[in-house]
């Protein structure tokens, strides 16, 4: 379940930049809702691109509106960063 | 034109996270130079600093807040809180619109931007963190004091290196005693130990490997020391009619500017600032009991102060008291200034001079009376606190003690 640990991880990172406890952010949660404010958000993509060793372009990262796009968009980068699932 | 007063405190040094802590070791003549601790300083010639120990954020600030601050900017909004319940301030919607914030830093967050570059030099990262901008800029400390207590008034920050904080305390005085601001929060802050930054003094050659002995013969350098120091200044007539204490009135400030040298001082330019100071202050000479010199036990800066001392104060050199505290709290650069400020209210408000540490012998070109190794009791009217800049940058500011 490669996108379940995605995820999993992008939660982590998020709760762990905003210092929040971990179950409270939530696929569904807003970004609003969680208090995260831009620069937050410049925050929580750099740790990302540590966390998962990817780039994220300016202008995607711009329109990602909530943690369902954060995560979809991740997944892609990841895939586009390993054509062939590698063995493990 | 109002005649201004100081009515709060705030520090945190090496000597105390309180000004009460820093004002007890000064009294006891206690050094708080030592080993560094929080940079590995094995390829460093020198070893000894006056650092904050077991300084832990969460015990002064909001976890939430943190992240977003340098250790400079988190010293600023620690001293600044300090002062702003010292003074007692009730705020009013107008009073935090027109309030000034006024600090001075010298290098600001340069240790959180070689953070930065050492990933980038270092490490071979292609990227640094996002918030190294944020961070270092040197307006941080006084942006984040705006921001913690709400205050909308001008705010901006003065970079003279070792001067920077009494400058910064000389404009706020200048714009309060103008009725420009209704109070003003002044000071400054520094954060000196990082790898690159303690290289750079090294180069310089200027660092004592042993302790800082202003004016000792022995003398062999300065220590640098980091730290925050935060005055709230504001009229007299309104300090009494709220019901303040004020702690001591401020009544001169003086500047100038060598023109000679980067670093090599002379005596004109420190002379002419103190007598600026004396004339802004409307003071004789004679009415000077201490000065808190800018000591740096550098070989220069020890010889060249005395001898502007001299030139300003004429025979009054004799009678005159001076020390220099950085021996005890070492020379925290852009914070200097406040924090030898505070070291100056402290004295006129009890009484008490502070002493110059680590004294060994005399040395016949600083021969004034440097208040060796013990504090002295010593009811003065009026006392000076000098800090001549790198740059050949000069301020004095004078206070003079409350009836």
């Amino acid at each position: 379940m490669p996108n379940q640990t995605i995820q999993d991880r992008v939660l982590k990172v998020i709760a762990t930049s905003k210092r929040l406890p971990l179950e409270s952010v939530r696929e569904d949660s807003s970004f609003e809702s969680l208090g995260i404010d831009s620069l937050d958000r410049l925050n929580i993509l750099f740790d990302l691109e540590s966390e998962f060793d990817i780039e994220i372009n300016d202008e995607e990262a711009k329109d990602i509106k909530n943690i369902h796009e954060m995560v979809e968009g991740i997944t892609h980068l990841v895939q586009a960063k390993t054509p062939s699932s590698s063995a493990e | 034109m109002h005649r201004v007063v100081v009515t709060g405190v705030g520090v945190i040094s090496a000597l105390g996270k309180n000004t009460a802590g820093f004002w007890e070791s000064l009294v006891a003549g206690t050094s708080a130079i030592r080993e560094i601790k929080s940079v590995d300083v094995s390829q460093i010639r020198f070893k000894n600093a006056a650092e904050i120990r077991n300084y832990v954020p969460e015990e002064h600030l909001e976890p939430k807040d943190i992240p977003f601050m340098d250790r400079f900017a988190q010293f600023a909004v620690i001293s600044a809180r300090e002062a702003i319940a010292d003074a007692g301030v009730e705020w009013t919607p107008d009073l935090r619109e027109n309030t000034a914030v006024i600090t001075g830093s010298c290098l600001g967050g340069r240790g959180t931007e070689e953070t930065g570059y050492w990933e980038l030099f270092h490490n071979n990262k292609n990227r640094v963190h996002p918030l190294t901008i944020p961070l270092s800029m040197s307006n941080a400390g006084a942006s984040h004091i705006c921001m913690q207590f709400g205050i909308e008034g001008p705010a901006y920050t003065i970079s003279t290196a070792c001067a920077s904080s009494a400058h910064a305390i000389g404009q706020a005085f200048w714009m309060v005693r103008s009725g420009a601001a209704p109070m003003a929060i002044a000071g400054g802050s520094e954060a000196p130990f990082f790898l690159g930054g303690l290289k750079a003094w090294e180069a310089l050659r200027v660092i004592s490997k042993d302790t800082c002995r202003p004016f000792s013969a022995e003398r062999s350098g300065m220590v640098l020391g980091e730290g925050a120091a935060m005055l709230v200044l504001e009229p007299l007539e309104t300090a009494l009619a709220r019901g303040a204490r004020p702690l001591v009135e401020i009544v001169g400030f003086g500047m100038s500017a060598d023109a000679g040298h980067i670093t090599q001082p002379v005596a004109t330019g420190p002379s002419r600032a103190m007598n600026l100071a004396l004339r802004d202050a409307r003071l004789a000479p004679e009415q000077i009991g201490y000065i808190n010199a800018h000591g740096t036990a550098t070989e220069a800066n020890d010889r060249i102060e005395t001898a502007a001392i001299r030139s300003t104060f004429g025979k009054h050199a004799e009678k005159l008291a001076v020390s220099s505290t950085k021996s005890m709290h070492g020379h925290a650069l852009g914070a200097a200034g406040a924090l030898e400020a505070v070291a100056s209210i402290r004295s006129l408000e009890r009484g008490i001079l502070p002493p110059t540490a680590n004294f060994l012998t005399a040395d016949p070109a600083c021969d004034l009376d440097i208040i060796p190794n013990q504090a002295r009791k010593a009811s003065v009217e009026a006392c000076l606190s000098n800090s001549f800049a790198f740059g050949g940058l000069n301020a004095v500011l004078a206070f003079k003690a409350i009836p």
